[in-house]
C-alpha cells in the first residue's frame, strides 16, 4: 500500500477543484483511503491520516469515523502523535458522546507525564471539552498540578480548575488550599489566570467571597499588584501601547467589583486605585479605554463614594464624544446600566446622547434609543419627543416598532397637556402607522374618551388626517370610531383648539363609505367604519343614506360584517325606540393598568352603577381586544374569584372577607401576620358590609384640598397618601402613595399592593420605581384609583413586599385613619 | 468567558473554529452559518460589536479573515479587541508576516498556537514571547522523538538534516 499522500498535498489538491461536485468527489476518494488506512491499523501514518480527516472536518464533512482513532494517536507514545490526537479530539469529540470517557485514562497518564509540554496538552483539552464525569475523576490531579512551582504548568491548571469548577461547582472547595499563594507569583501567566480562577469561586459561591474578603484579605493584594502595574516601569514583554500588561489589570479590576459590591469596608479599601487609574490611564489607544471602561464598570457597581461616581459618568460622557464607534457603543451600554441609580448624573449628557440618534451605525441607534427613553422626564417631554419623533420619521423599520411603543409610553406618563398628547400620538400614527403594536388602538381611543374637552379637536384632526391618507390602519381605526363618536362635533364645526372646518353629512359619510370599499381597508378597519355609520344615525339626519347603506352590507360576503349589517338593520325595522339609547356617547372608561402583579381588581356586580355599561356590550362588538377591556372594567366573573355573601353569622367574617382577596396572592409569610387584625375588626363589620344602601349623609366636598396621612410606618419604611379628586367623576379619589425610608439601605424590589372592601373599586397604576433610597433620598411614588360610588368609609388593607440588606421583607397592614373627606 | 472564536474568509469559508462549550455538529454548522451571515454582511466602518442571542460578539477583520467570538454578559468587549489583536501578532510572529494562506496550509498550528494562548475560554497567558517560546519547544520536542523513532532504521545523515530544517514548511506531516 503506497504511504499516503502528505496533509500539504491534500490541502492543495483540494484547493484546485473548481466545483463543489469535483471538490466532493476528491474528498470522497481520500475518505476511502483513509478508512481503509485505518482499517489495517497502521501506526506511522495514522497521524496524517487524522490530520487529513481534520482538514476536511473543517471544510463540512463527516469525520467521525477518526474519533476512535484520535484515542489511539492519544495513547501513542509520539509527542506529535499525541499533538494531533487532542487536537483531533477537542474537534470531533465532545460530552455527547460516550466515546470521549475512553480519553480519560489516557489524560490522567498524561498529566503524570515526565514532559512539561504532554502535561500540558492534557491540561488543555482536559480545560476545553472535559466533561462532569471526567472532571471528576481528574480533578485530584489538577489540584496537584496547581501547586507545582512550574509556571507554566501552573498557569493551565488554574484554568482547567476553573473549567471543573464550572463543570461540577461542588468541587470548588478541594482547590481552596491551593489558592493561598497563587497571588505570590511573579509570572503573569500564573497571575492572570489565578486572578480568572479567584473571580469563578467568588462570584460562584458567597461563603467563598466572604473567605476571600475577610480571612484572606484579598483586596489589599490586588490592589498592590495593580498599583506595581501601574507604576512600573516599561516591560517589553506586557507591553501594549505603553500600558503594562492591560489584560491582567482589567481582570484584576472585574475581581474587585465582586468584592466590593455591597461592601462598605473593601469598597473603601480600592477608592484610591480606582481614582489613579481612572486619572492616569493613557486614553488615545483602544486599550487603555478598556481599562478605562472596566474601572468604570466596577466603580458603579461598588460601593463608591459619590466622587468617584461623578468621576466615573464623566468617563463615560467623555466615551461619548469619542470618534472610535466603539467606544461610543460601550459608553452607551454603560449608560443604560446606569441610568435608574445615578439618573441625574446622566442627564447631563442627554444632548450627547440624542444627538447619537442620528449616528450611522445601527448598534449604536439601538442603544442610544433605549437610553432616550430611559432618560424622559416630565422636565424635558417636550424637547426629547421632538427628537424621537423625528427618529421615528428616519429610522429603518425594526426600530420603528420599538420606538413607536417607548413614545407612548413616554407620553402616557409625562404629556404636559392632554392636547400635547394627542397631537403627539397622531404623530405617530401618521409616520409609523403601520408599526404600532395592536393594542395601541383600543389605548389611543379610551385616551380620546377620556379627554372630554378634546373631543371637537380630535375629530377635526383625525378627519382631516383621513382626507390625506387611508393606508396606515391603526389611524384609520381610531379615525372611524371618532368620527362614528362624535360626528356632530365635527360638522357643527365647534372646534375652539384651531380653526374650525365645514364639512357636512354627506362628506362625512363619503369618507367612511369609502373606507368600506377601499382594497387599503382590512376587515376589521371595515368593521370599524360601519359601526362609527351607524352611530351617525342618531347624530346625523340624513338617516335614510344610512340605512341604503347598511342594507347593502347585509349580504356582504365577509361574514362579520355582514352579521354588523344585519344587526343593525334589525335595530333600524324592529327595535328602533331602541336605537338612541342604544348607540349613545361611549361613556368615560377606567383604565385598567396594564402590568400585573401591582394591580388588584374587584368585582361589583350587582350594584346599581354597573347596569347602564352593560347596555354598552353588544355594541362593543369592535376588535376582540377592546371588548376584553370593557369586560375587565365590568368585572368578567371569571376574572377574579367571586366572593362568597355568606357574612352575618361569621363575626370575624369581614377580616376573612379582606383576606380572601388577598388569598390569591399567595400570602406565604402572611399567615400568622393575618389573624392578628382580624379579630380586632369589629363584629359591626357584616352590617356596614351588606348594608348597601344606608350611606353616609353626602357632602359636596367644595372646599380645600383633603389633608394627607401617614398610612404606613414601621421599621423605616413610611407610606403617605395624598389625595385629590379626580374630575370628572366625583365618585374617584385619587390617592398617591409617598413611600420613604429612614433606614441606611437601600429597599429593593418594593412592591405595593392593596385590597379594599367589596363595595369600592380600585384600580393600581405602575410605580414611579422600585428602590426606595435610603435614607430619604427620595421616594416611590405610585398612584391609586379608588371607585366609592356609594360614599362609604374608605378603609384599605396594603402588603408590602421589598427586599432589605439582602432580606426578604413582607408586611400586612390596615389602613383605617382615612380623613372623612376623601370618601364623602 | 468566551463561547467560540471562529475565523472566516471573506467567500464565507471557516478556516478556524474552537468552541468553548459543548455543542452539537449540527449546532455549531447553524452557529457558523448565522455568524457568517451577520459579519459579512456589516458594513465595512461599523462598529465591531454585535448582540446575538444573549452573547455578545465581537468580530474584527484582518485582511481576508474575519475573527469572530461570542462572549459573555460580562466580558470587556473593549479588551476582547486587543485578545484578538494578540492573537494575530502571535500568528504573525510564527509563521512570518501571516496571511491566510499560511492558516490554511498549517491550520493544525494555529490551533497549537491558540492553545497556548487561551483554555477554556479565557486568556491563558499574557505576555508576548512565553507563547512562541512554548511553541518553539514543542516543535524541538516533536523533532527529538521523530528522529528518535528514525534512528534504528535510516543512515545517520538524516537526523542532522532534520536538525538544520528551521524552516516550518520542511517539517510536514
Amino acid at each position: 500500500m503506497p504511504a499516503p499522500i502528505r496533509l500539504r498535498e491534500l490541502i492543495r489538491t483540494i484547493r484546485t477543484a473548481r466545483t463543489q461536485a469535483e471538490e466532493r468527489e476528491m474528498i470522497q476518494k481520500e475518505c476511502a483511503a483513509i478508512r481503509s488506512s485505518f482499517r489495517e491499523e497502521d501506526n506511522t501514518y495514522r497521524c496524517r491520516n487524522v490530520a487529513k480527516l481534520l482538514y476536511m472536518h473543517m471544510l463540512g464533512y463527516p469525520a467521525h469515523f477518526g474519533q476512535l482513532e484520535c484515542l489511539k494517536l492519544i495513547a501513542s507514545q509520539k509527542f506529535t502523535d499525541k499533538r494531533i490526537g487532542y487536537l483531533g479530539a477537542m474537534l470531533l469529540l465532545d460530552e455527547r458522546q460516550d466515546v470521549h470517557l475512553l480519553m480519560t485514562n489516557c489524560i490522567k497518564n498524561d498529566l503524570n507525564h515526565s514532559t512539561q509540554y504532554v502535561q500540558g496538552l492534557a491540561l488543555c483539552t482536559l480545560g476545553c471539552m472535559g466533561s462532569s464525569e471526567m472532571c471528576r475523576d481528574l480533578a485530584g490531579e489538577v489540584e496537584k498540578l496547581l501547586k507545582t512551582s512550574n509556571s507554566y504548568l501552573r498557569k493551565k491548571a488554574a484554568l482547567c480548575a476553573v473549567h471543573v469548577i464550572r463543570k461540577v461547582p461542588e468541587l470548588m472547595e478541594m482547590f481552596l488550599p491551593a489558592t493561598k499563594n497563587l497571588l505570590s507569583e511573579k509570572n503573569h501567566g500564573v497571575l492572570h489566570t489565578s486572578v480568572v480562577l479567584l473571580t469563578e469561586m467568588c462570584e460562584r459561591s458567597p461563603d467563598m467571597l466572604l473567605h476571600f474578603r475577610k480571612v484572606c484579605l484579598l483586596v489589599p493584594q490586588l490592589v498592590r499588584i495593580l498599583k506595581n502595574l501601574i507604576m512600573s516601569g516599561y516591560s517589553p514583554e506586557h507591553d501594549v501601547s505603553g500600558i503594562s500588561d492591560p489584560f491582567l489589570q482589567v481582570r484584576i479590576l472585574r475581581l474587585l467589583r465582586i468584592l466590593g459590591r455591597s461592601d462598605d469596608d473593601s469598597s473603601e479599601a480600592m477608592n484610591d486605585i480606582l481614582a489613579q487609574v481612572a486619572t492616569n490611564t493613557e486614553t488615545s489607544k483602544n486599550v487603555g479605554n478598556a481599562i478605562l471602561y472596566e474601572t468604570v464598570l466596577t466603580i458603579m457597581d461598588i460601593k463608591s463614594e459619590s466622587g468617584l461616581r461623578v468621576l466615573a459618568i464623566n468617563i463615560l460622557g467623555r466615551f461619548l464624544l469619542n470618534n472610535d464607534k466603539n467606544i461610543r457603543y460601550v459608553a452607551l451600554t454603560s449608560l443604560l446600566k446606569t441610568v435608574q441609580t445615578d439618573h441625574n448624573a446622566v442627564q447631563r449628557h442627554r444632548s450627547t446622547i440624542v444627538d447619537c440618534l442620528k449616528d450611522l451605525d445601527v448598534s449604536i441607534k439601538r442603544r442610544a434609543m433605549e437610553l432616550s427613553f430611559a432618560l424622559v422626564n416630565g422636565n424635558n417631554i417636550r424637547g426629547m419627543m421632538k427628537e424621537l419623533l423625528y427618529f421615528l420619521d428616519s429610522c429603518d423599520p425594526e426600530f420603528k416598532a420599538d420606538c413607536a411603543s417607548g413614545v407612548f409610553l413616554a407620553a402616557e406618563k409625562y404629556a404636559p397637556s392632554k392636547r400635547w398628547h394627542i397631537d403627539t400620538i397622531m404623530r405617530v400614527l401618521t409616520t409609523a402607522g403601520s408599526y404600532v403594536r395592536d393594542d395601541s388602538v383600543p389605548n389611543l381611543i379610551q385616551l380620546i374618551t377620556n379627554s372630554v374637552e378634546m373631543h371637537a379637536y380630535t375629530v377635526q384632526r383625525l378627519y382631516k388626517a383621513l382626507l390625506d391618507d387611508i393606508s396606515q390602519q391603526p389611524l384609520v381605526q381610531v379615525s372611524s370610531w371618532c368620527i362614528g363618536e362624535y360626528g356632530d362635533l365635527l360638522v357643527s364645526g365647534q372646534c375652539e383648539e384651531e380653526e374650525p372646518i365645514q364639512v357636512t353629512e354627506d362628506e362625512v359619510l363619503d369618507v367612511l363609505e369609502g373606507l368600506l370599499v377601499s382594497n387599503l381597508s382590512t376587515p376589521v378597519t371595515r368593521g370599524y367604519s360601519l359601526t362609527a355609520i351607524m352611530k351617525l344615525s342618531t347624530r346625523f339626519s340624513s338617516v335614510n343614506r344610512i340605512k341604503k347603506v347598511v342594507s347593502i352590507y347585509s349580504s356582504s360576503i365577509d361574514v362579520e360584517l355582514q352579521q354588523r349589517a344585519v344587526e343593525y338593520n334589525a335595530l333600524f325595522k324592529k327595535y328602533d325606540h331602541m336605537r338612541p339609547a342604544l348607540l349613545e356617547r361611549m361613556p368615560i372608561m377606567e383604565k385598567t393598568a396594564s402590568n400585573g402583579p401591582t394591580e388588584i381588581m374587584q368585582t361589583n356586580g350587582e350594584t346599581e352603577p354597573s347596569v347602564p355599561d352593560t347596555k354598552h356590550l353588544p355594541l362593543v362588538t369592535q376588535p376582540a381586544n377592546q371588548a376584553n377591556d370593557l369586560l375587565d372594567l365590568l368585572g368578567g366573573n371569571d376574572v377574579v374569584p367571586v366572593i362568597q355573601t355568606t357574612l352575618p353569622t361569621k363575626p370575624a367574617s369581614a377580616g376573612g372577607e379582606l383576606l380572601d382577596l388577598l388569598g390569591d396572592l399567595s400570602l406565604t409569610g402572611g399567615p400568622t401576620v393575618v389573624p392578628a387584625p382580624a379579630p380586632s375588626v369589629p363584629v359591626s363589620q357584616p352590617p356596614f358590609l351588606l348594608d348597601g344602601l344606608s350611606s353616609q349623609p353626602l357632602f359636596n366636598d367644595t372646599s380645600a384640598a383633603i389633608p394627607p396621612m401617614t398610612a404606613y410606618s414601621k421599621n423605616g419604611l413610611k407610606i403617605e397618601f395624598t389625595f385629590e379628586r379626580a374630575n370628572p367623576n366625583p365618585n374617584i379619589a385619587v390617592i398617591t402613595i409617598h413611600a420613604t425610608n429612614t433606614t441606611e439601605a437601600d429597599m429593593t424590589e418594593f412592591v405595593f399592593q392593596a385590597a379594599v372592601p367589596k363595595t369600592f373599586q380600585l384600580q393600581l397604576l405602575s410605580p414611579s420605581s422600585n428602590i426606595v433610597p435610603a435614607l430619604n433620598q427620595g421616594s416611590v411614588t405610585q398612584v391609586i384609583r379608588v371607585l366609592n360610588p356609594q360614599k362609604q368609609q374608605l378603609r384599605m388593607r396594603v402588603k408590602l413586599t421589598y427586599t432589605h440588606k439582602g432580606s426578604p421583607v413582607q408586611d400586612l397592614a390596615e389602613v383605617n385613619n382615612f380623613p372623612p373627606q376623601s370618601w364623602q | 468567558m468566551m463561547h467560540f472564536l471562529l475565523l472566516l474568509s471573506r467567500q464565507g469559508k471557516l478556516r478556524l473554529q474552537k468552541w468553548f462549550t459543548p455543542v452539537t455538529e449540527r449546532e455549531k454548522k447553524k452557529v457558523t452559518r448565522e455568524m457568517t451571515l451577520m459579519v459579512l454582511a456589516r458594513p465595512p466602518h461599523s462598529c465591531n460589536f454585535l448582540l446575538w442571542r444573549d452573547l455578545k460578539i465581537v468580530y474584527k477583520r484582518y485582511a481576508s479573515l474575519y475573527f469572530c467570538c461570542g462572549l459573555e454578559d460580562q466580558d470587556n468587549e473593549l479588551l476582547t479587541l486587543e485578545v484578538l489583536q494578540r492573537y494575530v501578532e502571535l500568528l504573525d510572529k510564527y509563521f512570518g508576516n501571516v496571511c491566510e494562506l499560511d492558516i490554511i496550509f498549517n491550520f493544525e498550528k494555529a490551533y497549537f498556537i491558540l492553545d497556548e494562548f487561551l483554555v477554556g475560554g479565557e486568556l491563558l497567558e499574557t505576555s508576548k514571547t512565553a507563547v512562541g517560546i512554548a511553541m518553539e519547544e514543542a516543535e524541538t520536542l516533536q523533532e527529538v522523538t521523530h528522529t528518535q523513532s528514525l534512528k534504528c532504521d535510516t543512515c545517520p545523515n538524516i537526523s542532522i538534516c532534520f536538525f538544520f530544517s528551521l524552516n516550518r514548511q520542511w517539517r510536514s506531516i
